[in-house]
């Protein structure tokens, strides 16, 4: 006989359970409606994750989510107005920005040939097939941050690019969490991209300062055979923020799928990729920096799966760490028996500025075909020493030699972001940060 | 001008001394030479006047146009008129030499008060001493000294000089692993910078490149200490005798 264990949930647990209970689901069909009632008894079994949840071991949610706050309503003048006078994260010319505020889209943007964007809730209203796409690029049972999501899910945006088509123009999905005390928002975001289309997309977050506020996005992409991402996410959340956050990509035949995240900004922020089949010959490129300091708490957990033949993939990821903050790099790198010639190389670089600051780094390989090239490798280190010295001795001061070195390590990783307003965009939010470091 | 006075010098967390009681003095426009066995301190002596954290000062001062710069940083020494040329430059990888020369020359510029260089008038600048030194313009885009050959890295050296207008130079085993062409062209790019107010120490451990840039005084050094200082010949007579004598005498 086993005994039944009545698990001991805490007030946030309870408080939040009821809340799911209560949360009116989005009408999206039978596959969807189950996927969520799996997700809410997912929760009512398991509760929030503590460390003695693997893949949560150096992200204590239960710990770190304080309160089961309320979900944000849909946003009104009052918020609008609060959403424009935030700083923007990302101000670069030549994209069509689509505004999403508290998780629901400020209309759908200007239109771009090839490109059909609808809102989650009218995507719904249709039964449109495009919505057996929503959550096919991962298992949300297995995981309780995007399970979150799915439950309370309200509204979002769906994007889908027509085969063929290579849209020039970037995508910009400006997402707001907004609201005078602490609040929960659910932002989601579906993007599918026909045979051989390309897109590139840029995610930027802002919130308000000073408030708990929980925001937990998911954007999944599907991409047909030949299809490409470019994806840049900068995660600029309000500094009393809990912000979770889900990438999950599931990668046809020869697709390339490029993603750089950002995290600058929010008390507890956790990114979350998610990559998998069916495709043989993908080319996945996943890299990061994290800038963490006060007692921020920065955690990036990618699982990457290589289910067919001949994939290449390239991780990056560099975090810094200064006063009391903690940095996690968790990465997993899967290669099914069939994934025969796979090509796979992971490193998670972390700079630690202060003696009080903490970095877990935990690449792994789970390798089952016997012909691949993969190789993982974590580095925690100081500024150097003597390089500062060298800087010094040309008579710049320390400061500044410092901050020279600091956005040398991280530019070693946002080199590779191809579109190079973007990448001028996170170099400045770096650059801010160690101005505001040094001052 | 430069006076070192009775230096002591120790590795900061070891219990080693390397400089026992060293006194020198290079004048305004002079050009000094120090030459040394290995391990002789000539390094550290470079540094220590640079102001690197790993070694500690027992006694003495070093004195640099009559301040003394033992308790400067080494940003205040450098915008106070001393520059090392590294016996081995560093690697920065991730940073423009361009971007790191305009952080050098601007940081220098505003210590003393002067209007920053606008990047135009920088690249002119920079343009022409590269050129100079025959330095490729493309290497000023890759980053600092990475990837860049022993002689490379060297010249590097001394067009950062060029653009500091620095007025006590030391050089630190500058004609290592160069080969004769690019040992003319480092000694080239030095000579051209010898005016009566700069003052350079060119350290080496032969007489070689002493041809090219002909001192006005030679001293040896030897376990820490300048145990002989005489003219130009002194340095043809160790590369005869060797530093047999002096490594015995000190
Ligand atoms: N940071 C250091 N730690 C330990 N020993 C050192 C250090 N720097 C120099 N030394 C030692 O000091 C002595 C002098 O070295 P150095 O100044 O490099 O001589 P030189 O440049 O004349 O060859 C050598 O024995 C060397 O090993
Ligand atoms: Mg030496």
């Amino acid at each position: 006989m086993t005994a039944q264990v009545t698990p001991i949930r805490t007030e946030t647990e309870r408080a939040l359970a009821e809340r799911l209970r209560a949360a009116p689901a989005l009408d999206s069909g039978a596959r969807i409606a189950e996927r969520r009632e799996a997700a809410i008894l997912a929760f009512e079994r398991n509760g929030l994750p503590s460390r003695r949840v693997e893949a949560w071991k150096y992200t204590d949610l239960r710990a770190l989510m304080k309160q089961a706050a309320e979900p944000a309503g849909v946003p009104g003048e009052a918020e609008h107005a609060a959403a424009r006078r935030l700083p923007p994260a990302l101000d670069i010319d030549g994209c069509v920005t689509i505004d999403i505020v508290n998780g629901t889209p400020q209309g759908t943007g200007r239109a771009i040939d090839g490109v059909t964007i609808r809102t989650l809730a009218e995507v719904a209203a249709q039964k449109d097939a495009v919505l057996e796409h929503l959550g096919a690029a991962f298992e949300e049972r297995s995981d309780v941050a995007s399970g979150l999501n799915l439950a309370f899910l309200r509204d979002g945006l769906v994007i889908e690019v027509a085969a063929g088509r290579k849209v020039e123009t970037p995508l910009h999905l400006a997402f707001a969490a907004i609201g005078a005390q602490a609040f929960a928002t659910f932002p989601r975001v579906l993007v599918v991209l026909g045979k051989g289309a390309a897109l590139t997309l840029f995610e930027s977050h802002r919130g308000s300062a000073g408030i708990a506020y929980q925001s937990n996005a998911v954007v999944e992409f599907v991409l047909a055979a030949d299809a490409e991402v470019d994806h840049v996410r900068l995660d600029c959340g309000g500094d009393a923020a809990l912000s979770l956050s889900t990438l999950a990509a599931k990668l046809g035949d020869r697709t390339r799928f490029e993603s750089f995240n950002l995290i600058c900004g929010p008390q507890v922020a956790r990114h979350q990729i998610f990559t998998g089949g069916p495709g043989a010959y993908i080319n996945l490129v996943l890299q990061g920096a994290t800038l963490l300091r006060r007692q921020q708490h920065g955690d990036v957990t990618l699982h990457a799966i290589h289910a067919a033949p001949h994939g290449t993939s390239r991780e990056l990821f560099k975090t810094i760490v200064d006063d009391e903050a903690t940095g996690v790099f968790q990465g997993k790198i899967v290669v099914d028996a069939i994934a025969q010639k796979t090509d796979g190389r992971m490193h998670s670089a972390a700079l630690m500025l202060a003696d009080n600051a903490a970095m877990n780094n935990k690449p792994e390989l789970e390798i089952f075909a016997d012909d691949v090239q993969c190789a993982h490798g974590a580095t925690v280190g100081e500024l150097d020493q003597d390089l500062l010295f060298y800087a010094m001795s040309r008579g710049i001061a320390r400061a500044q030699a410092e901050a020279l070195l600091i956005e040398s390590f991280v530019g070693e990783a946002a080199e590779f972001i191809a579109n190079e307003n973007a990448r001028e965009a996170v170099m400045e939010h770096v650059r801010h940060w160690l101005w505001e470091r040094a001052s | 001008m430069l006076e070192i006075k009775n230096l002591h010098v120790k590795i900061a967390d070891e219990d080693k001394t390397i400089l026992h009681g060293l006194n020198l003095t290079v004048h305004d426009g002079e050009v000094a030479a120090i030459m040394g066995p290995n391990g002789s301190g000539k390094s550290t002596l470079s540094y220590v006047v640079a102001g690197k954290a790993d070694y500690e000062v027992l006694d003495g001062e070093v004195l640099l146009n009559g301040v003394n710069v033992l308790e400067m940083e080494a940003d205040e020494r450098a915008a106070a008129g001393l520059f090392l040329a590294f016996q081995y430059p560093l690697e920065i990888p991730g940073v423009a030499t361009m971007t790191f020369l305009k952080a050098a020359v601007n940081a220098q510029r505003k210590k003393r008060d002067e209007a920053e260089l606008t990047t135009p008038q920088f690249i002119k600048r920079v343009n022409a001493a590269a050129d100079g030194l025959s330095i490729n313009r493309d290497m000023l885009k890759r980053a600092m000294n990475v990837g860049f050959s022993g002689g490379e890295k060297k010249r590097m050296e001394i067009l950062q000089m060029a653009l500091l207008e620095p007025s006590m130079c030391i050089l630190d085993e500058t004609d290592s692993g160069l080969d004769i062409d690019a040992l003319r062209i480092v000694a080239d790019g030095v000579n051209a910078l010898r005016a009566k107010d700069r003052s350079f120490l060119v350290i080496t451990h032969y007489q070689r490149l002493l041809e090219h840039i002909v001192p006005d005084t030679v001293h040896v050094m030897s376990g820490g200490r300048i145990v002989k200082t005489g003219g130009k010949e002194l340095a043809l007579e160790l590369e005869a005798n060797g530093y047999r004598d002096y490594v015995e005498a000190a």
